[in-house]
């Protein structure tokens, strides 16, 4: 199929983007999105211009590093899928897309299509982990009794890749979903009783000290989320937080 | 800064004030159509009713400085979010698709807020200005009457009935996500009772604001 290409181009983090145009043919409904951006980059590269940078790793939809913005939406027009695993069998032959990075002040550009997300490692670093001993003796994790539905809800809210479709989802640019994922995964499980309430905290002050939004409670975020996490997770974020703040004093 | 008070400042602790907020209004509002309702079962009703809610010590000097704060805040709060919200994503899309995702509702809470905010201006002039001028300035507490003949007086307005049902429609629509969404922030999120209240939200935005509009339209079709 014969595409219209229409990318977001950015030298860097300082220079004032715009709008480009690209043609791309005999494009393959077989090829995944991101392979068909790599036949534009060797095209590009063959002509001695600048290739489109983009985020991607493993390519499995696993990593969370893919992040393009098509056609209107986080990873483009299929659901539960990264920009890696969507398929260009989702289009049709002329059609134009449109592809920009995430846009939110907590993720400023690098390069054209690459944004950076350490904000959201920052905001791991802030209470996303449990403090195990790890010299040697820890216990095994299998023998800690647990409730079958939490298991579930822990292990659904730990699939979220940290992509960011969320926040470029929201309109107000919230990191909410991902940041309750987070805190839903450790909340809901023995090992994270113990920094549980210091948890919610440091990492909601650290969300909002990153400048992301405030969740408005639309659901683009679960709607959009390549992992179909969902919004019950804020909820239970709000009543952790809320209960915390009371409690901590 | 103490934990609680980084607390209080956050955007989960803002949302929070704004659900409780947004919760007592809806109270209040169910309360307001049911007094007004009765204007169209008996004037004296509705005069014994309006008598009571304005010369009652509790509901004058306790209940109406919080529904007046209530307002208020929910107001400026909502102002607050939105202004952080914009500015949380400087350079928007050139092109996007929000319907996909989301609800006209949902996103435009700050339209829909503010058009009901500014009827409320024409609210308070057509009823809660004359009113306290009565009771305060005239020194009027004892007749009542009134009431009844100052509702079908200004509802013998087209441009006034007019303003009165667009305003409700908008009021509609910002209850449509504003009910629900109120739960969700207060962390309220149950698999078998969230559907219901999101049932319970719909048919709320529905009845309430169209309770309003029949009171407007039938005292306007009465003369």
């Amino acid at each position: 199929m014969n595409l219209t290409l229409k990318i977001w181009r950015q030298k860097d983090a300082k220079a004032a983007g715009a709008i480009e145009t690209y043609q791309v043919s005999e494009i393959s409904e077989h090829m995944s999105f991101l392979e068909m951006m790599d036949v534009l980059n060797e095209r590009l590269i063959t002509e001695g211009k600048d290739p489109v940078a983009f985020d991607h790793d493993c390519r499995e939809g696993i990593c969370g590093m893919c992040s393009m913005y098509i056609n209107g939406e986080p990873h483009g027009p299929d659901r539960g899928v990264t920009t890696c695993q969507l398929h260009m069998r989702k289009f049709k032959d002329g059609d134009t897309i449109h592809i920009e990075p995430w846009r939110a002040q907590a993720f400023p550009i690098i390069k054209d299509l690459v944004v950076d997300r350490t904000a959201f490692d920052r905001i791991i670093q802030a209470g996303g982990y449990v403090s195990v001993n790890t010299s040697g003796n820890s216990q095994d994790a299998n023998a800690i009794p647990i409730p079958k539905e939490d298991a579930d809800n822990a292990f659904d809210a730990a699939t979220c890749i940290g992509c960011g479709a969320c926040v470029a989802a929201c309109k107000n640019s919230s990191a909410m979903l991902f940041v309750s994922a987070k805190v839903s995964q450790l909340a809901l499980l023995p090992q994270g009783q113990v920094e549980r309430k210091d948890r919610v905290l440091n990492m909601v002050d650290q969300m909002d000290a990153e400048g992301f939004g405030n969740c408005s409670n639309t659901g683009a975020c679960e709607i959009e989320c390549p992992k179909g996490i969902s919004l019950e997770n804020i909820a239970r974020m709000n009543r952790e937080f809320i209960s915390a703040s009371i409690s901590k004093g | 800064m103490s934990s609680q008070n980084k607390a209080l400042g956050s955007s989960i602790a803002r949302k929070f004030a704004m659900a409780l907020s947004g919760l007592f209004l809806l109270i209040f509002l169910l309360q307001h159509l049911i007094i007004n309702f009765t204007s169209v079962i008996s004037a004296d009703m509705f005069n014994a009713a309006s008598h009571f809610m304005g010369t009652n010590a509790l509901v004058q000097f306790a209940l109406q400085p919080v529904l007046a704060f209530g307002v208020f805040f929910h107001l400026i709060m909502g102002m607050v979010l939105e202004m952080k919200n914009r500015s949380s994503r400087p350079i928007k899309y050139a092109y996007s698709k929000p319907e996909e995702s989301s609800t006209w509702m949902s996103r435009n809470m700050i339209i829909t807020g503010i058009m009901v905010m500014l009827f409320l201006g024409l609210h308070f002039y057509d009823f809660w200005l004359p009113e306290l001028k009565t009771k305060f300035i005239d020194g009027v507490w004892n007749i009542d009457n009134r009431y009844f003949h100052e509702l079908q007086e200004k509802f013998m307005d087209p441009v006034r009935v007019g303003i009165y049902v667009l305003a409700f429609i908008f009021l509609a629509l910002h209850l449509m996500h504003g009910f629900q969404s109120a739960f969700q922030s207060v962390g309220f999120r149950h698999n078998k009772y969230t559907p219901i209240i999101k049932k319970v939200s719909t048919i709320y935005a529905i009845v309430v604001p169209a309770g309003f509009i029949f009171i407007a339209m039938f005292h306007f079709l009465a003369h």
